[in-house]
């Protein structure tokens, strides 16, 4: 019979300590979106903890950018989250769920640029590479050279594609459509790489939609590897197979340019400077958002803010900088720390 | 009736082959077969072999250095003037103090031909962000040696980790490492002078996670297991098997009980995904539980290893031989008895391995997680089953995800002691099997 009484105190203990819980509140700031912003994030957090003995850690959850304002959008109070990261501006229906959750006051704040890259293994030969050619390389649908009529795409080799190319397989490893680099990808390659097609422009002006979809739609025939949200294993593929190009974040371009190579677009290598000075033409904000009702209830939120937006932090030489974050210019970056510690919330 | 006639019997005849000659002539086939068999075996098992010792080697040689670590010796002036200008030694001043200007003054006397902004950067580089905090926690302990000269062993920063652990090439061309020729040249001296050593990193088991390789450890990750495995463990073994003591001891057979063990065969193969989402629609949305908290994770985790152990102890139940249960009812036993004087404790060895083997797939486990919000950075190491926390396999799956390259031995190292533990709680089964377990 005392085991019986064993189970009967242990339930009695847990529904306790459940109700102790429910009437206290948080005392660390909880962090979700983007798992791109994670790497910032996290980095940010730790100074921010560690400076500021009096302040817990925040929590940073690594949710992609639009389960991150699934949450944040959910309501008000300790049991959401307080801020969110991302990888792209927030949606105008995203900001209806939050308004329509009672989330109104949201502050926006801008930390810098992401470079996605397009890399290869350091034994291959460099290609130089243009986003039309990347286009015609990646889309779906091509327009047929003597029609100009869209047709499946039936580049197998890089020369296929423009005879200044060389002639191994069309073979890029890339992330997911679930991801947020993808979506930068789609927007920053493809959607410009499409542009100069006379059959693109002519369904622009009859179909907008449709012109969208063909631009954006990534081929299915296996020239396209999607290899998941992990960068690493990407880096580690093109390794083994030279003939390959990869597609992911400039910070893992950084850290193992012993192994692999970026290949410029355009005519623009994707380094530091040209990043930064906008040249380099694949690359694009990285933001996060912040719960204006939530800054004076949880402890912490307002001097996080104030890191994050600080020199020593998202400056020229700031500590996020060593972590491949791309700076904004000066004069933003002052614009952006004066609203941001101003809790200057988004237009409606 | 016009039966026919019996046809004569052909008996008498001699068999035209005899059952010996039929043996022989069968045998060679079939012991060939047998030899062929025994080979596919064998060939089977060292394949499989082959593939373990393959991912051992892997992860060990890759994960075997993140079990040492840098330090470099620097000579280190508490200057008054810098850490407490009033000379009050005042807590608060000495918490805000400027400590980096201590170890930047160091370097440069170290290092005296260094010169220009972008060298002495780079310079600075060679140490851990985190050697001011190793000199204030040490003010902060012991006021007294302010004013005084320490050698004090700091933390190298990662990538001079990376490089003095051979994971750098110096061969390459110099743009393409992360550590210079300059840089290069800094080690070697402080190398020869006795300033550069390894030592055992005691801080990969000490401390919380980091977004700096170097002082980044899975101690907040092997709590987040223990306080999510106690849970789990405290739930779902108890429940788990009075679910199969009532089954298969109380429970009258009828289509009721037929249902309910299907339900249960069916949900040990539900993807452990579908248990997350269960849990955040039911614990997180439903009762308010807070995310990212072991409590859930233990609830969710419970759900998953539940009906395990219910199979595994209805099996240890019905191994217990009938003739046991009948003679405790026969001594005049009530049922209850009889189940709990005679029949539970024979099946409880039974019980426990079940129990184990669910256990260490729990403590595998990270999808269910990532819906409940235990996919998270988390510095400080949790306190209660309400903190914050994560679990070692997300800690290493959030490593993994890292582009610091010092991340990845620190990922194989993290692997090695999830691996440690499986192989404990795995031997514990056995083990309790050995030497508790009765065959009749």
């Amino acid at each position: 019979m005392n085991q019986h009484k064993l189970i009967l105190a242990m339930a009695a203990a847990y529904a306790l300590s459940g109700v102790a819980y429910a009437q206290s509140a948080r005392d660390y700031i909880s962090i979700v979106g983007s798992s791109t912003v994670y790497p910032f994030s996290t980095t940010v957090a730790e100074q921010f903890g560690k400076t500021h003995s009096k302040f817990k850690t925040p929590k940073v959850e690594s949710t992609g950018t639009g389960g991150g304002f699934k949450l944040f959008c959910s309501g008000i109070g300790v049991q959401y989250p307080d801020i969110s990261n991302a990888s792209r501006k927030i949606k105008s229906s995203e900001v209806e769920t939050c308004a329509k959750n009672g989330v109104a006051d949201i502050v926006e704040v801008k930390i810098g640029y992401d470079g996605i890259v397009i890399a290869s293994s350091k034994k291959a030969q460099s290609i130089a590479l243009t986003r039309k050619d990347l286009w015609l390389a990646l889309a779906k649908e091509v327009p047929e050279p003597s029609t100009g009529k869209l047709v499946a795409n039936p580049f197998k080799t890089w020369k296929d594609v423009n005879p200044k190319l060389p002639t191994h397989k069309i073979e890029v490893l890339g992330p997911p459509p679930t991801s947020g680099t993808r979506d930068a990808f789609v927007e920053l390659v493809m959607d410009e790489g499409c542009k100069d097609f006379p059959a693109i422009q002519e369904l622009e002006k009859s179909d907008k939609q449709k012109a969208k979809a063909a631009c954006g739609a990534i081929r299915e025939d296996g020239a396209y590897i999607e290899a998941g949200e992990n960068d690493n294993l990407i880096v580690n593929k093109l390794v083994s197979n030279p003939n390959a190009l990869g597609i992911f974040g400039f910070s893992f371009l950084e850290e193992n340019l012993d192994k692999i190579q970026g290949e410029t677009v355009d005519g623009v290598p994707p380094d530091f400077e040209d990043i930064a000075s906008g040249k380099y033409p694949v690359s694009r904000p990285l933001f996060f958002y912040v719960k204006k009702a939530h800054v004076e209830v949880i402890p912490g939120m307002k001097e996080y803010i104030a890191e994050f937006t600080s020199e020593k932090a998202a400056g020229d030489e700031g500590y996020l900088s060593n972590k491949g974050l791309i700076p904004l210019p000066s004069a933003e970056r002052k614009q952006v720390a004066a609203d941001a510690n101003n809790l200057k919330t988004l237009a409606p | 009736m016009n039966n026919k006639p019996v046809s004569p019997s052909t008996g008498s005849e001699p068999p035209s082959r005899d059952i010996k000659t039929i043996v022989n002539a069968g045998l060679k086939r079939r012991h060939a077969a047998e030899r062929r068999f025994r080979w596919y075996g064998l060939i089977a098992i060292s394949l499989g072999l082959a593939f373990v010792v393959l991912m051992f080697a892997n992860i060990i040689s890759k994960g075997y250095p993140a079990f040492w670590q840098t330090y470099i010796e620097l000579p280190i002036v508490f200057d008054p003037a810098v850490i407490d200008p009033d000379g009050q030694h005042d807590p608060k001043a000495l918490e805000n103090a400027d400590y980096a200007a201590l170890v930047r003054t160091s370097l440069r006397q170290l290092f005296p031909q260094v010169e220009g902004r972008h060298n002495l950067r780079a310079l600075y580089g060679l140490i851990s962000s985190n050697a001011p905090f190793t000199l204030r926690a040490q003010i902060l302990a012991n006021p007294a040696l302010i004013g005084t000269h320490q050698s004090v062993w700091v933390l190298a920063s990662a990538p001079v980790d990376t490089f003095v652990k051979g994971n750098i090439s110096r061969d390459l061309d110099e743009a393409h490492r992360p550590i210079k020729d300059q840089e290069i040249t800094w080690i070697d001296q402080l190398t020869t002078d006795g300033r550069l050593k390894q030592r055992f990193n005691t801080i990969l088991f000490n401390h919380g996670d980091s977004r700096e390789p170097e002082q980044a450890g899975i101690r907040g990750a092997l709590m987040g297991s223990l306080y999510t495995l106690l849970v789990t463990f405290l739930l779902s073994f108890p429940i788990g098997v009075a679910t199969a003591v009532y089954l298969e001891e109380f429970a009258p057979k009828n289509p009721w009980t037929d249902l309910i063990e299907v339900n249960i065969n069916n949900l040990a193969a539900v993807p452990s995904i579908v248990f997350g989402l269960l849990g955040l629609a039911v614990f997180i949305n439903f009762f308010g539980l807070p995310r990212s908290a072991p409590l859930v994770g233990g609830l969710v985790l419970s759900l998953m290893t539940l009906p395990v152990i219910i199979i595994a102890g209805r099996a240890a139940l019905t191994s217990v031989p009938p003739s046991i249960r009948e003679a405790a009812l026969g001594m005049g036993a009530s049922k209850l008895q009889m189940v709990g004087h005679h029949v539970l404790p024979l099946a409880m060895p039974g019980m426990l391995t079940g129990s184990i083997i669910g256990m260490a797939r729990a403590l595998g486990e990270s999808a269910p997680l990532l819906m409940i919000g235990m996919v998270a950075f988390i510095v400080d190491v949790p306190r209660s089953l309400f903190d914050p926390a994560t679990v070692l396999p997300v800690q290493i799956y959030l490593w993994a995800d890292l582009p610091e390259r010092a991340f990845v031995e620190r990922t194989s190292a993290a692997i090695m002691v999830l691996l440690g533990f499986m192989i404990l709680m795995n031997g514990l089964a056995i083990i309790l099997r050995k030497r508790f377990e009765r065959r009749w």
